[in-house]
């Protein structure tokens, strides 16, 4: 008993600091970096009989894992699609997960070199598209693009999609790297049936587009809302005015940070004239604080006319979408109808919900070949069918009764025709375009704290900054 | 009796220590050194560009906004928060009108306010800034409609949409959550306070500030200022309610913009994870700064009672 003091309180603690310090670096040796190895990847199943009805070549049995993005559209399309996988491969067993985390999911993954086959990189989680392909982590889909379609062998797949899609996925190269599934047309939503309320029909000038907005206000409705706290969605129908008023190349040199793309006269009139509608009124009080499903709740309620979004709204809003509501789209009103550069209609319809195979995949070919299964006319009519959007596969609406906002937005690419452009700001600068544009320029200029000459400036501020900033990658419109 | 003694003490420290070492300190180490790199966080694949990130951090401007805003939030949540707590512990326990028997004792009603109090304390943070998304919606939010029946239809602020008052509306998001907690924990800090005490104090003539202050905060002295610590860790995180309620999220016009919430934006959504650990490191040293500013002011003589 007794004999404890050579451990002493001090020196055990003291002792026990010393152990703690050298054991740091060896710890730090001895654990994996959060980084990952490189060394796992590569290890893809072998490829299977490649024949007419597998051009892909994809393994029989090989497992295929699927993760989809549970957003506005849901899953269930994909599960159907995978069916119908299962049907053509019965041995290989079909994994699917879904999530809206899909970067805090797959992020880990990706270091790791064991990502999934097929990937969904949609919603406000999603992969920074750029940084995955400028560090080589996809699989050029390009075997994919030239195999041929699901439905009709003699063309290929490549052939069957709407225009634009194809460019869309690829960067600076030939690669294809990513896939846009869904195709979303965006501009002004409206409801056919409160515009009639005020026997009004839907403004093709400014001019008018004032004069239904100030009709509605003298019945206490305002003209617009938008989702004050993502005010990146008024772009969607604010890029395509400054197109149509000054010329596809305006948003051009804006999508190439070029200098002073944004003091082109084209973006000052089209920014002043939203910013009248904040002047006189006609834009529903409170606007700056709402999301999307307020703005949107507010006005399938009629409390305001038109919305700034994109075509996923009629399934997003359906649970508040009252019955004789008659969803559509209009195109950006003419400004000047004569000195406008290019002619009504002009709008915003592009690509949505990006699929991605990467490079680590296991089974690639997999992958792709559910792609190609979802790219056949069945499965696109099963997708148009249940989330009310159209699809990358050109045409497939035959023989569908479309619901009214879907109507709406296939009227309107009908009547655009070749007039239909494609601003990248959102897909190859999302900080530039979301918080520094949106929020922090659009955004207080629609709640009336900017000038349209302040937010231009401001704008054209922090595009330069982008321009210089080395840790962005750049891009350019060929 | 000396005979393996070293051997006795590192068996016993070797799990813990390597535990500590894998979860704890490694990815300190780690981060740090990441914090030199070009890491996307998308692909193993990186170099080193040495102190690139940190002169891109001092030149970047959202960087010092959001240090400014983590700052004001620092000198105000645990201020106010503590205050409050304080103050209703106070009245809980020893603010009320004397009753026979007893020296001290709380208002009335004072065990339903307990529990009234520390309800939001049950509350997920992420419930709770979506409870207050929906009171500050400008349109149809419970604020400005009550505004609105009181007759003040003039009045009906942006909240979360207007720069000037979106932060305070975060501040006050968080002291809801979190008052409750301090006048549990201050309760308990004060029920452990001889009565003796507050008899003496009353004998002598103090009236209800003068015992709070000579008797009541002395005495809990230590609570308080590991309540003023935990506060501050609060405040330097705040990336819930940042995320969950604010224009943007961050804004409107970076009025919200917080070093978590940067960091988790560059990481995430940029495919910065180097840069972001610039930040995370930036961060780690307000903590530091912070946490030695508070242990040298707090340091007092301690009372045994």
């Amino acid at each position: 008993m007794g004999s404890t003091p050579e451990y002493g309180r001090r020196d055990l603690i003291k002792r026990a600091a010393a152990i703690g310090l050298i054991s740091v670096p060896a710890m730090s040796a001895l654990s994996a970096c959060a980084s990952g190895g490189d060394g796992d990847g590569g290890k893809q199943v072998d490829k299977g009989k490649k024949s007419e009805k597998n051009p892909l070549a994809v393994n029989e049995k090989a497992a295929l894992e699927v993760v989809i993005f549970d957003g506005g559209f849901g899953q269930q399309y994909a599960k159907d699609a995978e069916a119908e996988y299962r049907k053509a491969f019965p041995d290989a067993q079909v994994k699917h997960s879904a999530t809206q985390e899909i970067q805090t999911q797959l992020q880990p993954r990706f270091n790791g070199g064991t990502p999934p086959d097929l990937i969904d990189n949609s919603g406000a989680k999603q992969m920074d598209m750029g940084t995955l392909v400028g560090k080589n982590q996809l699989t050029d889909l390009t075997a994919l693009l030239d195999a041929p379609s699901y439905d009709d062998p003699a063309r290929k797949v490549r052939d069957t999609l709407r225009p634009g899609v194809v460019e869309m996925g690829q960067f600076e190269g030939k690669e294809t790297w990513i896939l846009y599934y869904a195709y979303t047309v965006y501009g002004v939503w409206y409801s056919k049936t409160n515009l009639q309320k005020l026997d009004a029909q839907y403004p093709e000038t400014w001019d008018e587009m004032l004069k239904v907005c100030e009709a509605a206000k003298k019945k206490g409705i305002a003209g617009w809302t938008y989702a004050g706290k993502y005010p990146y969605y008024v772009p969607f129908s604010l890029y395509p005015f400054i197109a149509k008023i000054g010329g596809v190349e305006v948003l051009k040199r804006i999508d190439n940070l070029e200098p002073n793309a944004w003091k082109d006269p084209a973006v000052k009139a089209a920014f002043e004239a939203y910013y009248e509608l904040y002047k006189k009124g006609y834009i529903l009080q409170g606007s700056p604080g709402l999301t999307h499903i307020d703005s949107q709740t507010a006005w399938n309620q009629g409390k305001a006319l038109f919305l700034p979004n994109g075509s996923w709204v009629e399934n997003e809003a359906k649970k508040t979408t009252p019955q004789d509501f008659r969803m559509a789209v209009g195109a950006p009103s003419s400004l000047d109808r004569n000195s406008d550069k290019m002619p009504f209609g002009t709008l915003w319809a592009s690509g949505g919900e990006p699929f991605i195979v990467p490079k680590n995949a296991r089974n690639p070919q997999g992958g792709m070949e559910l792609l190609r299964v979802m790219l056949g006319k069945k499965s696109s009519q099963n997708f148009i069918k249940s989330v009310s959007s159209l699809t990358s596969l050109n045409g497939g609406t035959e023989g569908l009764t479309l619901p009214p906002g879907l109507a709406s937005s296939q009227e309107a690419l009908d009547k655009a025709g070749k007039n239909v452009v494609n601003p990248r700001l959102q897909d190859w600068y999302v900080a530039l375009q979301k918080e520094k544009i949106g929020v922090a320029a659009i955004g207080e200029m629609m709640a009336g704290r900017l000038t349209p000459d302040e937010a231009i400036t401001k704008i054209q501020r922090f595009a330069d900054e982008t321009a210089k900033d080395d840790s962005v990658k750049k891009y350019r419109h060929k | 009796m000396q005979h393996g003694k070293y051997r006795f003490i590192a068996g016993f420290l070797v799990l813990p220590l390597a535990i500590y070492g894998i979860f704890v300190i490694s990815p300190f180490v780690q981060a740090i050194y990441y914090s030199f790199t070009d890491w996307t966080g998308l692909s193993p694949d990186f170099r080193v560009t040495g102190t690139e990130n940190y002169r891109r951090l001092w030149n970047d401007d959202v960087f010092w906004t959001s240090v400014g805003h983590n700052v004001l939030l620092l000198l105000v949540l645990p201020l106010v928060t503590i205050g409050l707590g304080l103050f209703f512990a106070f009245m809980l326990n020893v603010g009320g009108r004397r009753r026979k028997n007893a020296a001290v004792a709380g208002v009335r009603g004072s065990g339903i306010y307990k529990v009234v109090y520390f309800f939001p304390q049950v509350l997920s943070i992420a419930i709770v800034a979506l409870l207050f998304q929906f009171a500050y919606n400008p349109n149809s939010g419970a604020l400005n409609s009550f505004l609105s029946a009181v007759g003040l239809d003039s009045v009906r602020p942006e909240w979360l949409g207007d720069p000037d008052l979106a932060l305070w509306c975060v501040m006050a998001v968080m002291v809801w959550s979190n008052v409750g907690f301090y006048v549990v924990l201050f309760s308990a800090g004060m029920s452990s306070i001889p009565r003796d005490f507050y008899e003496a104090a009353l004998l002598d003539g103090a009236n209800r500030l003068q015992t709070f202050f000579r008797i009541t905060l002395p005495l809990l002295w230590d609570t308080v200022q590991t309540g003023w610590v935990y506060m501050g860790i609060m405040a330097l995180d705040s990336f819930a309610v940042v995320q969950i309620m604010t224009i943007g999220p961050g804004g409107p016009d970076y009025s919200t913009e917080v070093l978590s919430f940067y960091l988790y934006t560059k990481a995430f959504r940029d495919g910065q994870a180097g840069y972001a650990t610039t930040l995370g490191v930036a961060l780690l040293i307000v903590t530091l700064i912070f946490a030695g500013i508070v242990m040298k002011l707090g340091r007092r003589e301690r009372l045994e009672y």
